[in-house]
C-alpha cells in the first residue's frame, strides 16, 4: 500500500501540480483537493501548497482560511492528520490558527526568489523524519510576505520547545525573527515552511532534490516506507 | 463638437451619482486628451485606484454575483442611433480628437453611407489606430510573409493572436512578445504589470496553456533620478503580475540607454503548449453560435488607451493620460486562465479572442469579420464594474483579464457551469450571423450596423516617406578608430573591471530574484542562462528561448543591426543545445511621421526578413511599437527579436557554468577588430559611431549547428556566446556562475580578443577527452576554432597580462545594480 497525499487548490493556488509531483515522486499517491468541497475523501496527509490564493490582496492567507474544506482541515489536524503548509500555505496554517505567529512583507520590501540554505533543526516531525538534525539542505524560496513574526513569549515557546523546524542558513531572505523558516505544531503533525522543497526534487529542475525529504518523510511516517 | 454629440446622453446622465461635469461629455473628450477639458482626469485617477483596493478585496464574491449585475433603472436613452445619424447627417463628430484624418473620417462616411453614430466612430478610430490596424507599418511587414524561409513546422503563422509552431513529439508551442513601452512610463507599475498579463491571453486564446514568461526591458540612464521610479515599478509590476499568476519568468534582458529616459521599452514575451489538434482560432462561425464575454467585469479603464498612449508622443501633456493606463488582476488572469483550460479540455468553443486594445471594439469586428461574417450584440448585457459607463465606452474599455468566446447553443450551459466553478463572470451578450454586418443594440435603439471587415481588416495603410537620417553619415564616419585603446596590462585589467560592473553588462540578479522561475516545475534554465529552456509534458523534450535587441547598433545600421540581433537570439538559443526553429520581434521605434524614422523601420524590417530566411527560422509572429520618442527625438530604433529553439532531450541541455576543474575552453569563431556600437566604447567612451559588427548568417549557423551537435553528443560542459562586452564578459560571466577561475591565452592583440564584439562566436568548456571530437565537429563545420586556455583556480587571468581574483570580479559585477537601485 502506499499513502494518500491530498493537495488543496484553492483560487490561486500556483505550485499544486508541483506539490503533487513531489509526493508522487516521493512514491505516494497524490490526490487533488478543491476548496470549495468539504469532505477530505480519505487522504492520509495534506499539503497546502504555495500561491495567491484569492490574491492574496487582503493578509496572505487570511480568506483562503474560511474555504469549506479548511473546516475539515482544522478538525483533521487536531486530531492528528499531518499537514504541510507550503509558503502560502504555511500563512494559511497561521490564519487558521494552527500555527502561531504571522507572515509579513519581507524587510527588503522586494519579492525575493533564490535558492537558499537551510537547517533543519527538528527531524522529529512527521514531515522532517527524513532528514538528520542539524543537516543543511538548499531548496528554493520565493515570496514577498515571508517575514516570520511573533511575540517574544511565542518565539520563547517556539525554541524552548523544538518547534522550530528549519532556520535560514548564510542569508536570511526575509527578516524572519531567529532566521525562522518553518515551524510546526506541539503535536509534531502540521508543519509550516517558508521555502519550497517541492521545487527541489529533480535534479534537472531544481537547485537541488533535497526538498524530497519532506515528502518522503510522510511517506515513512504513514507506511513505514 | 463633443459636447454636440453626446449633449443627449450628457442631459440624462447628468443625474447620475458619479456626477459628470460638463466636460465629461463622454469618450470622445477622454480620448483627445491633452485639452484643456480633460478636466476628468484627475477623477479618474481616483476612481482607478478606489477600484483596485475594491475589486481586490472583493473580488471572490464580486465575481460570483456578477453575472446577476443589474443596470440601475433607467439608463440614459437618446444615444446617438444609427436612425439619429441617418436624421443628422451633417452633425459634426469629433474624429479629429480620436486620432482620424479627415480622409479616414471620409472613408468611414463612404463604407457606410451616411455619418457614423458616436459607437461606430469609436469603433472605427481604436481600429483605425496604428496600434491595431498596423497602418504604417503594413507595407512593410509583408516583407516577413514574403520572405518567409519553407518551414514543415509552422502551424499558424503571422495575423493570428500568437503564431504556434510544431516541436516533434504531438506537441506544439505558440510564444509572442508585445509591447507596453507607453503605459509603463506614465505608470510602471500597471504598465508592466498589464504588459504581461496581454501577451499571456494572447497565448492563451491559441488553445495552450502558458508556461513561461520572459521580459525585455530598457531603461534611461541608470543614475537618472526618474529611471529608479521607472525600473523599480516597471520591475515590481512585471513580478507582481506573473508570480501571482504562477508563470515562471525565465529571461530577457535589462539595458540602460540615455535615449529610453522617457519612453522605457518593457516587452513581454510568453510561450504556451498544447496539442496541435487544439489549436483555437479567432473565428466566429454559425449562424445561431452564442457569443459569451468571460472574465472580469467592464469599468473605464485604459478608455482610449490603444489610440492615445500607442500613437501619442510624450511630452509635458503626460501625466495627463496617467488615467488611461489600464489596471491588472492577476488573480483574475489566473482564474480566467484555469478556467479557459477546462473549457478547451472540453472542446466548448468554435473560436476565442482576448480583449487586448480596443476591447470589445476588437473582439468583435475581429471575430465576426474572421467567420460567418455577422453577429448582433445587445452591449447592454456587458457587465459593467460602473454603471454609469456609456455604450462608447464600453466599447473602447480595456478593462483587463477578459475573453471573448463563440459557443454552440447546446454548450453555452456547459460553458457557463465551468466559468461559475472559477468565480468567473461570464454572460451571452449576441449571437452570431449570416448578414455580413455587426449589429450593436442600447436600450432596443441600433448604434452600431457596420460590415465588421471594414474596422478589423480594411483599414487604411500608409506608404509613408522614409529617408535614411540626416545625421546618418556623419555617424558612420565617427568610427571607434580614434579612441585611445589600453595598451598596458594594467589599462586592460581596468577595462575588463570597468565593464565588468557598467549597468548593461552588470549582474542582474537584483531585478531577476524579484521573479519566480521555479512554479510549475520545468524550469531547466533560466537567467543568466543565454536563453531559458522549459520542460515539455514532463520531458524528454523541451524549448529554448531568447530575447535580444541592440538600439546602439541598429542606430548605426538599421538593416544590419535587425540581423544582428536576430543573430544573437538564435546563437543564444543554440549555446544551450536548442535546433533554432521560429521568431518572434517587436518593433520599437520612433514616429513613423518621421522619415528618418521610417526609413530605420523598412530598413529593419527587410534586413530582418532577409536574415530570417538566411537562418531558416519563420516570424511567427509580433508587434509594432511605434511614436517611441521624446519630443521630436526618437529612441535607438530597437528591434527585439525572440528565438524559439526545440530540445529534443532537455537532459541534454547546457549550461554556461565552468564548474570543472582542468576543462579546456575552446573559443569557436572569427575573432575581427569591431568596436562600432560595441560595449566598450560606450562605457568607457560614451562614443556611438561607426558601423556595427560584421553580419555573418552563414557562419552564425555554421556555429549554432557546431554547438547543438556537440550538446546533443554530450561532449560539452559548458557554452556561453559571445556578444556585448566580447570575450572578457563571456570568460567572467561563465567562471562567476560556475564559481571557479579560469587561465587562457591571447597571443595576438589581446584588447580585440578581449573586447571585440564580432558575431558568430561562442565559448565552450569540454572536458579534454573531448577536445578532439569538439575541434573536429567545428572543422567540419568550417567553424575556426582555438584552445584559448583551461578552467581552474579563483581568478580570471589572462597570461602575460592579468589575473583578477573572482572575488574582486563579484563585487563589482554583483554589486552594479543593488548600489544604483537597492
Amino acid at each position: 500500500m502506499t499513502a494518500r497525499v491530498g493537495v488543496i487548490t484553492f483560487p490561486g493556488s500556483l505550485d499544486d501540480r508541483d506539490a503533487a509531483r513531489a509526493v508522487r515522486l516521493a512514491g505516494a499517491e497524490p490526490v487533488p483537493l478543491w476548496h470549495a468541497e468539504a469532505e477530505l475523501n480519505d487522504v492520509d496527509a495534506v499539503v497546502l501548497p504555495g500561491g495567491f490564493s484569492y490574491g492574496d490582496y487582503l493578509r496572505a492567507g487570511a480568506i483562503a482560511r474560511f474555504a469549506p474544506l479548511m473546516d475539515r482541515l482544522v478538525a483533521a489536524a487536531h486530531d492528528g492528520l499531518p499537514v504541510l503548509g507550503i509558503c502560502n500555505g504555511f500563512q494559511v496554517l497561521c490564519e487558521s490558527h494552527l500555527l502561531p505567529g504571522a507572515l509579513t512583507r519581507n524587510t527588503s520590501l522586494h519579492f525575493v526568489c533564490r535558492a537558499q540554505r537551510l537547517r533543519i533543526e527538528n527531524a522529529a516531525t512527521d514531515w522532517t523524519r527524513a532528514y538528520e538534525e542539524g543537516q543543511e539542505i538548499v531548496v528554493p524560496i520565493k515570496n514577498i510576505d515571508g517575514c516570520y513574526i511573533a511575540d517574544q513569549e511565542t518565539l520563547d515557546e517556539l525554541e524552548s520547545s523544538g518547534r522550530v523546524v528549519a532556520r535560514y542558513v548564510d542569508v536570511n531572505p526575509n527578516g524572519s525573527l531567529n532566521d525562522i523558516a518553518g515551524i510546526c505544531n506541539e503535536a509534531g503533525n502540521v508543519v509550516g515552511l517558508m521555502p519550497h522543497p517541492e521545487h527541489a526534487v529533480e535534479a534537472l529542475t531544481g537547485p537541488s532534490t533535497e526538498g524530497l525529504g519532506f515528502f518522503s518523510s510522510i511517506l515513512q511516517r504513514l507506511v513505514g516506507a | 463638437m463633443t459636447e454636440q454629440i453626446h449633449e443627449p446622453g450628457r442631459d440624462q446622465a447628468g443625474g447620475s451619482d458619479r456626477g459628470r461635469g460638463p466636460e465629461h461629455a463622454g469618450s470622445a473628450e477622454q480620448v483627445g486628451g491633452g485639452g484643456p477639458e480633460y478636466a476628468i482626469g484627475t477623477e479618474q485617477v481616483g476612481g482607478a485606484e478606489q477600484v483596485t483596493s475594491v475589486e481586490h478585496v472583493e473580488g471572490a464574491e464580486q465575481a460570483s454575483d456578477a453575472g446577476q449585475a443589474e443596470r440601475p433603472a433607467g439608463p440614459p436613452t437618446g444615444v446617438d442611433s444609427v436612425a439619429r445619424a441617418a436624421e443628422t447627417p451633417e452633425r459634426d463628430l469629433p474624429y479629429a480628437e480620436l486620432g482620424m484624418n479627415d480622409e479616414e473620417f471620409a472613408r468611414v462616411r463612404d463604407i457606410l453611407g451616411r455619418r457614423p453614430t458616436s459607437a461606430e466612430l469609436a469603433i472605427y478610430s481604436v481600429m483605425w489606430s496604428e496600434h491595431c490596424s498596423y497602418k504604417s507599418s503594413r507595407v512593410h511587414l509583408k516583407k516577413f510573409a514574403d520572405k518567409a524561409p519553407q518551414s514543415d513546422a509552422l502551424l499558424v503563422g503571422m495575423g493570428e493572436n500568437a503564431g504556434v509552431v510544431d516541436v516533434g513529439n504531438g506537441w506544439a508551442v505558440t510564444f509572442k512578445i508585445e509591447s507596453h513601452n507607453h503605459p509603463s512610463y506614465v505608470e510602471p507599475y500597471q504598465g508592466a504589470a498589464t504588459g504581461v498579463g496581454g501577451i499571456v491571453r494572447d497565448i492563451l486564446s491559441m488553445g495552450a496553456r502558458p508556461v513561461a514568461v520572459m521580459d525585455s526591458l530598457r531603461f534611461g540612464p541608470p543614475d537618472a533620478p526618474d529611471t529608479r521610479r521607472v525600473l523599480d515599478g516597471v520591475v515590481r509590476g512585471v513580478g507582481g503580475y506573473g508570480n501571482c499568476l504562477g508563470l515562471p519568468n525565465v529571461g530577457g534582458e535589462v539595458v540602460f540607454d540615455p535615449c529610453y529616459a522617457a519612453n522605457p521599452l518593457v516587452n513581454a514575451l510568453c510561450v504556451g503548449v498544447l496539442k496541435p489538434e487544439d489549436i483555437k482560432r479567432a473565428i466566429a462561425p454559425g449562424p445561431g453560435n452564442k457569443v459569451i464575454l468571460f472574465g472580469a467585469l467592464t469599468g473605464p479603464d485604459g478608455i482610449g488607451g490603444a489610440s492615445v498612449l500607442a500613437s501619442a508622443t510624450f511630452d509635458e501633456e503626460s501625466h495627463r493620460k496617467r488615467p488611461s493606463v489600464q489596471v491588472g488582476d492577476p488573480f483574475m488572469e489566473k482564474l480566467l486562465t484555469e478556467c479557459c483550460m477546462e473549457i478547451f479540455a472540453e472542446d466548448l468553443v468554435v473560436g476565442i479572442q482576448d480583449l487586448g486594445a480596443a476591447g470589445v471594439s476588437c473582439a468583435t469586428t475581429e471575430l465576426a469579420a474572421a467567420g460567418t461574417g455577422g453577429m448582433d450584440i445587445d452591449l447592454g448585457m456587458v457587465p459593467l464594474r460602473d454603471q454609469t459607463l456609456r455604450p462608447e465606452e464600453i466599447l473602447m474599455s480595456e478593462s483587463q483579464e477578459r475573453m471573448m468566446a463563440v459557443v454552440e447553443p447546446a454548450n453555452v450551459e456547459r460553458f457557463l457551469k465551468l466559468c461559475g466553478k472559477w468565480d468567473v463572470p461570464a454572460t451571452v451578450i449576441g449571437e452570431v450571423t449570416d448578414t455580413g454586418r455587426l449589429r450593436m443594440t442600447w436600450n432596443g435603439e441600433t448604434i452600431v450596423d457596420i460590415p465588421p471587415g471594414t474596422a478589423a481588416d480594411e483599414g487604411p495603410v500608409y506608404e509613408r516617406p522614409y529617408e535614411p537620417p540626416a545625421d546618418l553619415g556623419q555617424l558612420q564616419a565617427d568610427g571607434p578608430g580614434r579612441l585611445p585603446r589600453p595598451s598596458t596590462s594594467e589599462e586592460l585589467r581596468n577595462t575588463v573591471m570597468w565593464l565588468a560592473g557598467a549597468p548593461n553588462l552588470a549582474d542582474k540578479s537584483f531585478v531577476t530574484s524579484q521573479y519566480d522561475k521555479y512554479v510549475l516545475g520545468n524550469t531547466v534554465l533560466a537567467m543568466p542562462e543565454d536563453a531559458g529552456v522549459i520542460r515539455i509534458g514532463e520531458g524528454p523534450q523541451g524549448i529554448a528561448l531568447a530575447t535580444d535587441g541592440n538600439g546602439r547598433y541598429t542606430r548605426l545600421d538599421p538593416y544590419a543591426g535587425a540581423q544582428l540581433a536576430l543573430s544573437e537570439a538564435y546563437r543564444n538559443v543554440a549555446a544551450t543545445g536548442a535546433r533554432p526553429l521560429a521568431v518572434t520581434n517587436c518593433l520599437n521605434f520612433g514616429s513613423p511621421e518621421d522619415p528618418g524614422v521610417m526609413w530605420q523601420f523598412a530598413q529593419a524590417v527587410e534586413g530582418l526578413a532577409a536574415a530570417c530566411r538566411a537562418l531558416g527560422v519563420p516570424v511567427t509572429g509580433g508587434n509594432v511599437s511605434f511614436y517611441n520618442q521624446t519630443g521630436t527625438t526618437p529612441i535607438n530604433p530597437t528591434p527585439v527579436i525572440g528565438v524559439l529553439g526545440v530540445h529534443d532531450d532537455v537532459n541534454r541541455r547546457v549550461g554556461m557554468s565552468f564548474n570543472v576543474e582542468g576543462m579546456s575552453i575552446l573559443l569557436l569563431g572569427e575573432t575581427r577588430a569591431e568596436f562600432g556600437g560595441s560595449e566598450w566604447a560606450n562605457v568607457v567612451f560614451g562614443h556611438l559611431g561607426g558601423l556595427p559588427p560584421r553580419v555573418d548568417l552563414a557562419a552564425e549557423a555554421a556555429l549554432g549547428s557546431v554547438l547543438v551537435a556537440g550538446a546533443h553528443e554530450g561532449v560539452m560542459e559548458a557554452a556561453h556566446d559571445l556578444s556585448d562586452g566580447g570575450l572578457s564578459q563571456a570568460l567572467l560571466e561563465s567562471c562567476l556562475r560556475g564559481g571557479l577561475g579560469c587561465t587562457v591565452s591571447l597571443p595576438d592583440d589581446p584588447f580585440v580578443e578581449l573586447f571585440s564584439e564580432s558575431v558568430a562566436r561562442a565559448v565552450v568548456a569540454v572536458r579534454p577527452e573531448n577536445e578532439a571530437r569538439v575541434v573536429a565537429l567545428s572543422e567540419a563545420a568550417g567553424v575556426p576554432v582555438r584552445r584559448i586556455g583551461t578552467v581552474g583556480g579563483d581568478a580570471f587571468e589572462v597570461e602575460g597580462q592579468f589575473s583578477i581574483p573572482l572575488g574582486e570580479l563579484r563585487e563589482v559585477h554583483q554589486g552594479a545594480l543593488p548600489a544604483l537601485f537597492g
